[in-house]
């Protein structure tokens, strides 16, 4: 491989999207522009106030003379500032107040709550001995904030129980744990943020579509065939100009996020890898680039394919899915952007550590899906029009 | 006797059911100049395409430098410089970094292809405009840009694709000079025009090919003397019993 062409390569695709004004504005500007709109819409300007969600509780643990459970859950629930409980004595009533917008949530603790977590209490460490049960959320469809934030949160105040349980055992509750939840502090902006530095990326897809058949039309591509740059060269340099930009994107993103009010409680590792995180999914989206570049004759008929790919991982992969249908929602498995966005989630909100199973899962499955869709691009590209 | 510098042998190329180029022999000596005349669809940009290692040929053979254009292609593309038809540029960069962006695809160094780019474009009166990027061109300009991409990384042998095509009388006269320039250096051309006027002007030999065929080979003064004609003009009229530029 020949460093002098592929600097060459890559020095002329950068220059080529600076100079442009309307991929310019695609890729750079439009990010601002995006994240400035709904920082300013949704909490970031004006001291970025913290929301509060109402959130109905039908409880129906039937604890007996143990342990009442739900109560320190509800109650550490309250704790958090940000999720008003209000206890309901049945379920529909509370599905009532849901449709009515009255609250924005509705959480059944199961009958079996209690006995659950006395149970893994118990024997914490065999999995067989646990009583199993799972919540119910119903979730007000109606507000995309509300979808993208509660979940996180009564999950994480569920996991800060269930761990104090573990580490401070025989006495292991006191309110206090609420205060390890961090999300008191966050505004309805800071959970779109995740979802904002794969929203940005994802428009990848059309610059490179649009570049691809651009350059086959006006000949250039071809007159780069007559060189003696190879084909790995000419890939190796297209991943490493759009890995270029993709970082500038995510750097532009956090530093609108920050300017508007976006402090994640994380450390410098943390930030790093979520940009690490945005470069392997940039090449996905190289990927799909490429392939709509095989489809497509001309660049406008670029941009329209562009959105074939383009719109489902937009709407299943960013932070508009919580919002979508429960078969929407599982939709968003397939798409490469659901996983970017879940683990800068857990990241930069929820607190997980880089080597969570969790994220460690989800950079796992990303770098999966881009590699694999990069591939695909690059073959079928190279099938119908020579590199 | 001459080094050859292009051997073409029974060249065909076939297009479904059309054949482009048809059992085509040519062979062309080191620093030659040599002008491949035909109306528009004669073949002559496929053939190119085929020297250079853009096209499959169907069958035959052909060797530019002595590597085989199918088996060594690389070795081919170091040897070559290609002026394309239709202009191709980047309209978002200036004319040196054209230039200059082409000649690191060839590897060349830093201080030559500073050089190079320099005598290039001052040659074709473009240094006052290098700078400028090419969508604020006019389309003569870019098609000397063209030229100068071709042979920025001084080339054994450059394949001239119309290159005078949509020029201005005054352009079309700087770049004849030029190729002969680039004659007198040693440089193996091929160039291919429908204008006659330029292919008796410049060229040592011309090969005349109408719909895949090559119909006479030979030096300008030679065709005209074994056609009796006053130009080469005349000499296809008498070949095909039509006018080169009726079919443009």
């Amino acid at each position: 491989m020949n460093l002098q062409r592929v600097s060459a390569l890559v020095k002329k695709d950068i220059k080529k999207t600076v100079r442009d004004p309307a991929v310019l504005f695609m890729i750079f500007l439009f990010p601002v522009v995006f994240v400035l709109a709904f920082g300013a819409s949704f909490g970031g300007i004006g001291g970025g106030q913290p929301v509060t969600y109402q959130v109905g509780v039908v409880n129906m643990d039937q604890a007996g003379s143990s342990q009442q459970w739900s109560q320190v859950f509800i109650d550490a629930l309250s704790n958090t500032k940000i999720l008003n409980t209000q206890v309901y004595t049945d379920n529909q009533t509370a599905q009532y107040d849901l449709t009515q917008g009255k609250i924005q949530a509705v959480m059944l603790v199961p009958d079996a709550f209690s006995e659950s977590l006395t149970s893994y209490q118990t024997v914490p460490n065999d999995p067989s001995k646990w009583v199993n049960t799972s919540i119910p959320l119903y979730l007000d469809k109606g507000s995309i904030i509300a979808t993208q934030a509660i979940p996180p949160i009564i999950q994480q105040v569920l996991t800060v129980i269930i761990n104090q349980n573990q580490q401070m055992s025989p006495n292991p509750v006191h309110l206090e744990t609420a205060s390890l939840v961090e999300v008191k502090k966050l505004t309805a902006f800071d959970f779109m943020v995740p979802g904002m530095f794969t929203f940005a990326s994802i428009f990848l897809i059309m610059m490179v579509s649009g570049s691809f058949t651009e350059d086959r039309e006006n000949g250039t591509l071809r007159r780069i065939r007559i060189t003696p740059t190879s084909p790995t060269e000419f890939m190796t340099s297209q991943v490493l100009s759009n890995m270029v930009i993709a970082l500038v994107q995510a750097f532009l993103v956090f530093l609108m996020a920050y300017l508007m009010g976006f402090r994640p409680n994380a450390d410098i590792l943390v930030y790093l890898f979520a940009f690490f995180m945005v470069l392997i999914f940039s090449l996905s989206n190289i990927g799909f680039g490429l392939i709509t570049a095989t489809i497509a004759k001309t660049p406008g008929a670029a941009t329209g394919i562009s959105f074939i790919f383009l719109l489902p991982q937009l709407f299943l992969g960013t932070f508009v899915g919580a919002s979508l249908s429960t078969s929407a929602q599982i939709a968003g498995r397939f798409v490469p952007s659901y996983y970017v966005t879940d683990a800068l989630t857990s990241l930069l909100l929820r607190g997980a550590a880089i080597t969570s199973p969790l994220v460690m899962l989800d950079i796992a499955i990303v770098s999966m899906f881009s590699i694999a869709i990069l591939v695909i691009g690059v073959i079928l590209y190279a099938k119908y029009f020579r590199i | 006797m001459k080094e050859t510098a292009i051997d073409i042998q029974n060249l065909t190329k076939k297009f479904e059911d059309v054949t482009a180029v048809d059992n085509l022999n040519i062979g062309i000596e080191k620093g030659e100049l040599f002008g491949l005349l035909g109306p528009n669809g004669a073949g002559k940009t496929t053939t190119i395409k085929m020297l250079c290692g853009l096209l499959e040929p169907t069958n035959g053979s052909a060797t530019v430098g002595g590597h085989d254009v199918r088996k060594e292609q690389t070795e081919v593309k170091e040897l070559i410089g290609v002026c394309p038809q239709d202009t191709a540029v980047y309209p978002h960069l200036t004319g040196r970094e054209n230039i200059e962006f082409f000649g690191n695809l060839h590897a060349m160094p830093k201080k030559k292809l500073r050089e190079n780019t320099n005598r290039l474009l001052e040659k074709l009166s473009l240094t006052q405009d290098a700078d400028r990027r090419l969508s604020k061109y006019s389309g003569g300009m870019k098609r000397r840009i063209n030229l100068i991409i071709a042979l920025v990384h001084d080339p054994e042998v450059a394949f001239l694709d119309e290159p005078t095509v949509a020029m201005d009388p005054q352009s079309r006269h700087a770049v004849w000079d030029f190729i002969r320039e680039l004659k007198k250096q040693g440089k193996t051309i091929i160039l291919t025009t429908h204008y006659m006027e330029e292919a008796e002007e410049l060229c040592d030999r011309v090969g005349i090919i109408d719909h895949g065929k090559l119909i006479a080979l030979g030096s300008p003064k030679n065709l005209k003397d074994k056609f009796k004609a006053k130009d080469l003009e005349e000499v296809f009229i008498q070949l095909t019993g039509r006018k080169i530029r009726e079919e443009i």
